[in-house]
């Protein structure tokens, strides 16, 4: 049997007490392409970031396992280790310097150069570049991808792909390379060139270069790859070989169910319920989570889930609404049109937001509890107001007997109503924020990613206190998640957005097969092929 | 970070919070005035004039570093531009020597015009700040100085006719200094003012000062106050809340420079003279100096930070002055003002909290 190039054994990681790895094989073969896929925070990124020696795994208390490259155990420390051992990495995000030329980009850092008369005196820093032989390295590098590119071009004006192929090449040109890792390469590509793209690992690894592949895309797996691991909530869940494999079932493995139990008892049946809210045609221009015409009926009393990968534009549908970033599109608020690009008028037809960006957008850090709940209520409601003379007072005494109450209420763990919002956990914040909207009077209230980094109990907590608001309170809640089984567990459809458009609204009760496809965007994908 | 157990926090971390809080400028600050009373006390000096020179010196300061506060809380840091505000001040004050003003008539005349000058500039000035967002101080330092500067082409170049404050040997322009001596010199210090261990308590500047932190403290209390802190905490939230930050921002920079126009008219009160030209330079930073003192940060700032600062700060001077002339040399408490006021503000600058819109 032929030594395995990579083989990781065992790998478990925790960040802060909580499990993201759990007991990890993983093996690639000389000149194999291996497919991992999953979910976001399946934990994909952690174990690459392992593999390259980062030093995020290092500052977090390290991992547990054993990593052996052709047969060796090694212990690779710093990207730097991980580049002498021959692993090459393609990151989400170019890493390129946009003013520099392909070959500049190419051979950065690793420039062959000259000596010269002032290099003699005042040491290598000062040799010439030898731009010839540089030139030379990296067309040879290009051609082992078979592309025609100028190398002398800069990199500013290429297209998006050949940067992505620009990336590759660094990675090509480094002699010892034997293990190229790409993480999510094709996100960013337009499908021509994706295509490409997978032509060109299949090249590679006819020269004997193993690829490590992270991807969403499933039909793209199963073109290229010759394994596949999929990984679910830090476990290998299935390891398949890619002939055998279909779309379908991967689907069903990447998305899984879960077992939580949920503390919602009965749920609204959406028949025969007039929307609330109505979004047509919304574009969001937030960066990194744009929306491109999605329109979607909120029902009076539901939970509406939202669901989709991260970066596909799931977070942008809230935010433009609630007038955070510019948007365009119509919405309606029961039968009114809410005017867009204005947070005054959102609030003030009843809507109120839960930020994702809980420190960043959603709370003042260096100020009081009491204060961070009655400020946005205070400023769009005229709420905890007195009149003195001319002048509307703060009312201190109101806005600290509504603090006491939502404290008692929601269960928020502080040293009372004065405390700065800074030094409270993750969990507690969140419980502030919601506070804060719900000192709105909401009709809907929107929350984006309710539970991103707060702790396992403190998760339940905050997702069974939006079920009693909405079954107590009667607040329709439209809430926005990574975590798929999470919006299962308290919602009453889910909606999947897919590249900044609806890709489809499913009942809880589906298939994980279909959210599957769904968040892969295969429906989409099929829809296509069959037009 | 995990003190949400704990619901009564514990004495000794009660105490070591409060410390921190205090901060270690405002430490050996204190400590260093303590020291200078101690040298005071040794060498003899007068210790109830110091006392009377240190109330009255506090007063005459107090609304200039008033005014700090304002800019401070609504995210455009120390108001450095604080030469436009004491400009338009000095225009009212000269104003109601021109138009032969006395005592109460000619200060809240001068007081009155100077806040609204101050208003109307102050929301220019306003507009220039939003278009320089994240360079406001450097920004305000530099427009300080170019106004003081303009400003004496006008000291030099209006029109006014009154002899007192024209050249003695006559032509254009106005004098550097202009006594108030008939006009309303100490008519806030001298009104109610009474003894006590013969230190001279400014009742009437005291009182004064107190109004204006009672405007400021119920303002900071009001809707506009608090969406104007708001928006100075942290900008996106105050988005989310339906706030306009450049609304927002333009009230803090127009009340700002009224109460620095009401403070140099006050400040020539109890000095008794207006001082003109190249004057008003540098009192950007004996005001920006005197908040940090008080425990104020880049971002936030409260009228307590105000008041305790701005007295901190004059007593060093008052007491230094004597103590040094006695220790080692005279001017050397000049010196000193310039070396703590510089001091302290480098200390707050490198404080600075990186970033505080996180789009």
């Amino acid at each position: 049997m032929v030594v395995a190039r990579l083989e990781m054994r065992g790998i478990s990681k925790e960040y802060f007490g909580n499990k993201v790895l759990k007991s990890v094989n993983l093996s690639v073969a000389p000149g194999e392409i291996h497919a991992l896929v999953g979910e976001n925070g399946a934990g994909k990124s952690t174990l690459m970031n392992i593999l390259f020696g980062m030093p995020v795994i290092r500052n977090t208390g390290g991992f547990e396992g054993k990593v052996f490259i052709d047969g060796k155990a090694v212990d690779i420390t710093s990207p730097e280790e991980a580049m002498a051992h021959g692993i090459g990495m393609v990151h989400q995000e170019f890493m390129l310097l946009p003013g520099f030329t392909v070959t500049e980009n190419i051979k950065l850092n690793r420039e062959i150069t000259r000596p010269n008369l002032a290099s003699r005196f005042f040491g290598e820093k000062l040799e010439i570049l030898d731009f010839y032989r540089m030139r030379e390295d990296a067309k040879k590098a290009l051609r082992r991808m078979e592309l025609d590119l100028d190398e002398m071009l800069p990199v500013a004006g290429l297209p998006v792909g050949f940067m992505q192929f620009v990336e590759i090449a660094r990675e090509l040109d480094k002699e010892t390379l034997n293990l190229l890792i790409l993480d999510e390469p094709t996100a960013v590509l337009t499908e021509s060139d994706a295509e490409t793209l997978l032509q060109v690992m299949k090249r590679l690894s006819s020269q004997g270069i193993s690829i490590l592949f992270i991807t969403h895309r499933l039909n793209e797996v199963l073109q290229v790859a010759d394994n596949i691991t999929v990984l679910r909530d830090g476990e290998v869940v299935a390891e398949l070989e890619s002939r055998k494999a279909t779309v379908d079932q991967l689907a069903e493995l990447m998305v899984g169910r879960k077992i939580e139990v949920t503390s919602r008892s009965e749920r609204h049946s959406t028949e025969n319920v007039k929307p609330v809210l109505s979004i047509r045609d919304l574009h969001v221009d937030m960066p990194g989570e744009s929306v491109h015409g999605v329109s979607l009926d909120v029902m009076k009393g539901e939970i509406l889930g939202i669901g989709g990968l991260a970066g596909h534009g799931k977070i942008g549908i809230a935010n433009g609404i609630m007038g955070l970033f510019p948007s365009r599109g119509s919405v309606y608020m029961d039968g009114k049109e809410v005017r867009l690009n204005s947070p005054i008028s959102a609030l003030n037809s009843g809507m109120a937001f839960v930020s994702e960006d809980r420190r960043g957008t959603g709370l003042l850090l260096e100020e009081s509890i009491e204060l961070n709940i009655a400020v946005q209520a205070m400023q769009s409601q005229d709420k905890f107001l007195k009149k003195i003379i001319l002048l509307r007072i703060a009312d201190m005494k109101a806005i600290r007997e509504h603090a006491q109450k939502m404290i008692k209420e929601l269960d928020i763990r502080c040293t009372g109503p004065d405390q700065l919002t800074r030094r409270l956990s993750g969990g507690n914040q969140q419980k502030v924020c919601i506070a804060k909207a719900l000192t709105l009077e909401p009709s809907i209230l929107f929350v984006s990613e309710p539970t991103r980094g707060i702790d396992v109990g403190a998760k339940k907590i905050v997702l069974d206190l939006l079920v009693r608001l909405n079954q107590e309170l009667g607040v329709t809640i439209v809430m926005t998640s990574s975590e798929l089984a999470e919006l299962r567990s308290i919602c009453d459809r889910i909606a999947i957005i897919y590249k900044g458009r609806l890709e489809g609204i499913l009942p809880i009760d589906a298939s994980d097969r279909d959210f599957g496809l769904l968040m892969a965007g295969e429906l989409s994908y099929h829809r296509k092929e069959a037009s | 970070m995990n003190r949400e157990n704990s619901h009564k926090p514990e004495w000794s971390e009660r105490i070591r919070e409060w410390a921190r809080d205090f901060g270690v400028a405002r430490s050996i600050i204190l400590l260093f005035l303590a020291i200078l009373l101690v040298a005071a006390l040794i060498m003899g000096l007068p210790m109830s004039q110091l006392f009377s020179s240190i109330l009255s010196r506090f007063g005459m300061n107090a609304i200039l570093v008033l005014a700090m506060i304002p800019t401070i809380q609504s995210g455009t840091g120390p108001n450095f531009g604080l030469p436009l505000g004491i400009a338009c001040g000095l225009v009212a004050a000269v104003l109601s020597i021109e138009l032969d003003m006395r005592g109460f008539q000619a200060l809240f005349f001068a007081v009155g015009l100077g806040a609204l000058l101050g208003a109307v500039t102050g929301y220019l000035y306003g507009l220039l700040l939003n278009k320089v967002k994240g360079q406001e101080m450097t920004v305000g330092t530099y427009f300080g100085f170019s106004i003081v500067s303009l400003m004496c082409i006008f000291w030099f170049m209006a029109p006014f006719k009154s002899p007192e404050m024209i050249w003695p040997y006559g032509g254009n322009g106005l004098r550097v200094t202009i006594s108030l001596q008939d006009r309303f010199d100490k008519v806030l210090n001298n009104f109610l003012e009474f003894e006590v261990f013969g230190a001279s308590i400014p009742t009437g500047l005291l009182l004064f000062v107190a109004v204006f932190c009672l405007i400021v403290w119920i303002f900071m209390r009001s809707k506009t106050g608090v969406a104007l802190s708001t928006v100075g905490a942290n900008p996106r939230f105050a988005e989310s809340c339906g706030l306009s930050v450049n609304k927002y921002r333009v009230i803090g920079s127009v009340f700002s420079q009224a109460l620095a126009a009401v403070g140099i008219v006050i400040y020539a009160q109890t000095f008794g003279f207006i001082q003109l030209y190249m004057a008003p330079l540098y009192m950007a930073f004996f005001a920006v100096a005197s908040v940090l003192i008080g425990g104020a940060s880049l971002n936030r700032a409260t009228v307590w930070h105000a008041m305790i600062g701005c007295f901190l700060f004059q007593s060093i001077l008052v007491v230094s002055m004597p103590v040094a002339n006695v220790l080692v040399a005279e001017n050397l408490s000049e010196v000193a003002r310039i070396i703590i006021s510089n001091g302290i503000i480098l200390y707050a600058l490198t404080r600075r909290e990186a970033g505080g819109d996180v789009r």
